[in-house]
């Protein structure tokens, strides 16, 4: 388990080491020159020039590489051009919205998919499970910023329940905060909900196929007493699988929905920062996203290593 | 009370709260912007998004523009020309003190004034100081500036928020925390949200009447439009949805006011690349654009429009638009005569605005019914910057050039235009030495006739300023002669 | 390598498979709106009519206009194309390098093994939009680099997919003869261990695509897809955005169409999956 774990481990360094370069070598070839963006139409050259010589814009490459990875590793994730303050109090504030936003979308589609999920497994081929699992379908083809757009309609626009985008800051009150984030989270939950209940009912459906399951059922246990004592412990490695990535996902692929209700997230930090040309900001961001995908996926791995103990010699 | 019914009739006990809470407070203010400034320091970058937050409420400077334009005395009480109109001697307000306490004086001036020119200035619109040849204190409320040579422009070019007076004590951190001497001080700054500033107490001229005033940052204009309706902003002086604005119109409670700003929105062309650099063909595609539909497809009818590079709004101002009158006809057959019989295949780089992006798909559709086949090409900022504005690596583009009194740009050397007329250089030249009205207004029209006939570029329409408030605010400027919100005289009608 | 009698099984199994038979008739309405979209649209989506602009449904326009006055079905039928061509040439990169890939790495296995799924990590530990925004900040918007963001994480798919069965095949005793018989390693891979994959990878082939149409609309939403004069489903969104309190239609229709088409594959994906041979599911 021991070597698995740090075998485990050491991958994802390298990993993120690469990702490093990857990130670094795209934003450098990136057109446009963050100076003359600043400073505008109508700048002359001569300031341009002095600005880009205190951005540091102008040093070799290799070593402004070093010296980014190096502030990386220490925790500091140097100034951002535009607001010139440091990189990581910006990422402070915008997780203060993501990560609510991603916990509340995680809790909410996995409120609704498991129960879903079980009941449809339950009574296989009933039309509760054929009705169920047909939303579903339906729910995984709906991108999610048109889901974002009709709730805004009917929610914000017709029916001025919630606002329709912005958000208040934790300072105005943590219920004016919540409420800002109440059609963003079901708009991310919804889609991700369909593909949890999916994957749950499946999950189950084959733990049920399985021997001992049926062993269990021979000895005369009720089908209930199958399914939640021993089916549902079992389908819990691919619902993990799943809901680690969607978590991932949800921290990293709200750019879209926090486009849509205009809320100060990180994903808003680096489309905006990408706009600007505040390469410093995106480089950051992108690093932070990309060492939480890999943390989790670890965290993943290793549970099902925990839980099923045949993984660990296959890897 | 009428107002907390409805709110409350309208969205529940939380709407109740919060409106009770807006209620209560009458002298506090939320206006909403469209961009984030980058930093609050207007003499160290040219984000307008910049000056609409600090110029006139934090900053100042020797003069400032009025809110029709006009040149008015600031931190300057007065000033004197000499003969030869080459040096201004300004004398200075007393007992002016900056918003950490340290006061104001002559020498503060020569500090701004000589660090903006300087080797190491970031001043975007270092131009504006060129004709400055001194800055000597001759005493602590009295400036002298002399000329390189008389400048018509020069009290004007004082106002810009570019030349505004900053301390040597503060200059470094006024990114940051931003220290002027106008009515209101920088309280915070939530970034990607909200900048909250409140009166000066210290202020020396007429003290504001809000006590504060919060920007609050939406750029999109879905959002923009229901933070209105909701009322969590009261007023958005430079409202970005065109498309709602008749619904605000039809609704009593807010006030629509369309200004004029000083935006000439143009179809910017490559004077030296073939085919552009035709005259025939740059006429063509003048003539093969109906200004009237394109205000209304991409400004829903707001904007007027513009058939030469001048402000309607100016008094020296004439109408050319007859000139480059919408003529599909005329247009194929100046094509021909150009010896483009069979239109051509070309590119419109489009920066972000609507207008531009909205813009360029009408102009591209009509240039293909003379033959063109333009390929839109859509540029974020900095690649714009860097392609066309920069490099000149560009067929055709949209962009409203928002600079007060920049005829000029047409006489410039290395400009992306790539348009090199002497005569109308010379023009410019004498224009900027003259500063008899009268001859400066016939000046200015004979320059805009050259343009009208040159078609440089094609002269599309003004942008308008789009300012929504709450019906009950007064004192929000209307037009938009410099970007910029002063809320010194703003209140609330009772 | 599949006979005449397995293939008529198959069909005869398809045609029982409800979700296949469902997803079939959406896709194949879909395609055929696109193709016909090439000789026929009710209005031209060239020409704008600004005075007629931003019309809800009618007898006349039976989607409404948009707000340069142009036909939303005419659009949405012209967008398709779009959404289909995008989708499927990101598919078919992904196949074409990810296939290769996998099919290499399971044939040597060590260092190349290891290395193909080290670089399969690292694609996966970027956020999908992330990237393609990235991509699409270095080379600017439009429908190529749209394919190429899009089509670069489908290579990481197929390789895995190709690998996992690969893997599977090759202690078969069919190939051990193969082998015995001195077949090289490449020859095996061509000529028994591909053929024998094409049901699975018709299957991701499915799913792929019909992410592809979901991850198109998200780019041409955020600006970063094809760009005007070509009509696209996820800039229609874009534009209906700014619009939704005075001309709702414009957001409706056009999500309407990706939704239909995004549950046609996965319907059709889903009956594939079932009928064609269910073991190699396993592989997965």
């Amino acid at each position: 388990m021991l070597v698995y774990a740090s075998k485990r481990i050491l991958i994802g360094i390298v990993t993120l080491l690469a990702a490093s370069i990857v990130v670094f070598s795209i934003l450098e070839v990136v057109p446009g020159d963050p100076a003359r963006l600043m400073l505008g139409m109508n700048a002359t050259d001569d300031a341009v020039r002095t600005l880009q010589e205190q951005m540091g814009l102008n040093q070799p490459l290799l070593e402004r590489y070093f010296r980014w990875l190096g502030g990386l590793l220490t925790g500091d994730f140097g100034r951002s051009f535009t607001y010139s303050v440091p990189v990581i109090s910006l990422i402070a504030e915008r997780i203060a919205v993501s990560l609510p936003l991603a916990l509340i979308s995680l809790a909410l589609s996995t409120a609704i998919a498991i129960p879903v999920g079980v009941f449809s497994a339950s009574r296989r081929g009933s039309i509760a499970d054929t009705a169920s699992m047909g939303v579903a379908q339906i729910g995984v083809a709906i991108p999610n910023f048109w889901f974002a757009l009709l709730l805004v309609y009917v929610f914000a626009v017709v029916l001025r329940l919630v606002p329709a985008g912005g958000f208040p800051g934790w300072n105005a009150g943590v219920w004016l905060g919540l409420k800002s984030l109440i059609l963003p989270s079901i708009a991310l939950a919804l889609p991700q909900a369909a593909i949890l209940a999916r994957v749950t009912r499946s999950a189950l459906l084959d733990v049920l196929g399985e021997d001992y399951i049926r062993t269990a059922r021979a000895k005369g246990l009720t089908r209930r007493r199958v399914l939640y004592d021993h089916a549902l412990r079992n389908a819990f490695i691919p619902v993990l699988t799943i809901l680690g990535l969607q978590f991932a996902f949800l921290l990293a692929g709200t750019i879209i929905i926090e486009n849509v209700f205009y809320l100060p997230g990180l994903g808003r930090l680096v489309f905006q920062a990408i706009t600007q040309r505040d390469l410093i900001v995106v480089e950051g961001v992108v690093m932070l996203l990309v060492a939480t995908v890999i943390v989790v996926n670890l965290l993943v791995d290793l549970s099902y290593a925990i839980v099923d103990p045949r993984l660990r010699s296959r890897s | 009370m009428l107002n907390i019914w409805k709110s409350a009739l309208m969205g529940g006990a939380i709407a109740l709260l919060s409106s009770t809470a807006c209620f209560a407070a009458k002298t506090d203010l939320v206006l909403g912007i469209v961009l984030e400034p980058p930093h609050l320091d207007p003499t160290a970058g040219a984000a307008a998004a910049i000056d609409e937050i600090v110029y006139a409420n934090i900053f100042e400077g020797l003069t400032r523009i009025g809110p029709k334009g006009e040149v008015l005395p600031a931190l300057a009480e007065s000033w004197t020309l000499s003969d030869d109109g080459k040096i201004f001697t300004f004398k200075l307000h007393k007992d002016v003190k900056f918003h950490d306490g340290t006061s104001f004086d002559a020498e503060d001036v020569k500090f701004s004034l000589d660090r903006a020119r300087g080797e190491k200035s970031t001043n975007a619109q270092k131009g504006l100081f060129a004709t400055i040849d001194t800055v000597d204190v001759v005493d602590p409320t009295t400036v002298k500036i002399t000329l390189k040579q008389p400048n018509g422009d020069f009290l004007y070019n004082m106002g810009w928020g570019d030349a505004v007076i900053v301390a040597a004590e503060s200059a470094e951190t006024n990114k940051e925390k931003p220290i002027g001497t106008g009515p209101f001080k920088f309280d915070s700054w939530a970034k990607g949200s909200q900048i909250a500033i409140s009166r000066n107490p210290g202020y020396w001229g007429t003290p504001a009447v809000l006590d504060t005033a919060t920007f609050r940052v939406i750029p999109d204009p879905a959002a923009a439009t229901a933070a209105l309706m909701a009322g969590d902003v009261q007023a958005f002086p430079v409202f970005p949805s065109y498309e709602t604005i008749a619904q605000f119109q039809a609704d009593p409670r807010f006030k629509v006011v369309i200004g004029t700003t000083e935006g000439e929105t143009v179809l910017g062309m490559n004077n030296k690349k073939p085919p552009f650099d035709n005259l025939k063909v740059r006429q063509a595609i003048a003539h093969a654009i109906d200004r009237k539909a394109l205000v209304d497809g991409a400004m829903f009818g707001l904007g007027t429009p513009i058939g030469s590079f001048f402000p309607p709004h100016h008094p020296a101002y004439l109408d050319l638009t007859s000139e480059t009158a919408y003529d599909p006809e005329l247009a194929k057959k100046l094509l021909a005569e150009a010896g483009q019989a069979a239109g051509f295949k070309t590119t419109l780089k489009l920066p972000p605005p609507v207008y531009a992006r909205r813009g360029g798909e009408i102009i591209a559709a009509e240039l293909r019914e003379i033959g063109i086949e333009a390929e839109i090409v859509p540029l974020e900022w900095a690649q714009w910057l860097e392609q066309v504005f920069k490099g000149k690596d560009f067929d055709m583009t949209i962009v409203s050039h928002t600079e007060p009194n920049d005829l000029n740009i047409f006489a410039r050397d290395d400009y992306y235009f790539n348009y090199d007329n002497p005569a109308f250089k010379d023009l410019v030249k004498q224009i900027e030495a003259t500063s008899d009205a009268e001859k400066r207004t016939e000046l200015y029209q004979q320059a805009q006739k050259i343009l009208a006939a040159d078609v440089p570029a094609a002269f599309l329409f003004q942008l308008p300023k789009t300012g929504v408030w709450d019906a009950k605010i007064e004192g929000l400027w209307e037009n938009g002669p410099i970007q910029a919100n002063d809320l010194t005289a703003v209140r609330w009608a009772e | 390598m599949i006979s005449a009698t397995a293939w008529r099984e198959s069909l005869f199994k398809a045609l029982a498979n409800r979700s296949f038979l469902v997803g079939l008739l959406i896709t194949g309405t879909v395609a055929l709106m696109a193709a016909l979209s090439f000789f026929w649209t009710p209005y031209a989506v060239g020409t704008f009519d600004i005075a007629g602009k931003l019309k809800p449904p009618s007898v006349a326009h039976w989607l409404g206009t948009d707000h340069f006055g142009r036909d939303i079905l005419s659009m949405i039928m012209v967008g398709s194309r779009n959404s289909i061509a995008v989708a499927f040439v990101s598919v078919m990169i992904g196949a074409g390098v990810g296939v290769p890939l996998g099919l290499w790495a399971a044939a040597r296995g060590g260092i190349i093994d290891e290395l193909l799924m080290r670089f399969n990590d690292l694609v996966f530990a970027f956020p999908a939009l992330l990237s393609a925004v990235l991509i699409t900040a270095v080379f600017g918007p439009g429908a190529i680099n749209a394919i190429i963001a899009i089509g670069i994480f489908n290579v990481p798919v197929f390789a895995r997919v190709a690998r996992g069965a690969a893997l599977s095949l090759w202690p078969r005793e069919y190939i051990l003869a193969a082998r015995a018989s001195g077949k090289g390693a490449a020859r095996i891979t061509v000529e028994h261990i591909l053929p024998n994959m094409t049901n699975l990878l018709i299957v991701q082939g499915t799913i792929q695509f019909s992410l592809g149409i979901l991850a198109e609309a998200g780019l041409s939403y955020v600006g970063l897809g094809s760009q005007p004069p070509m009509p696209s489903w996820g800039r229609m969104l874009f534009e209906a955005q700014t619009m939704i309190s005075i001309a709702p239609h414009m957001a409706v229709f056009p999500g309407l169409a990706i939704v239909f088409t995004v549950l046609g594959l996965n319907l059709l994906g889903d009956g594939l999956r079932d009928v064609l041979d269910p073991k190699l599911q396993q592989v997965r």
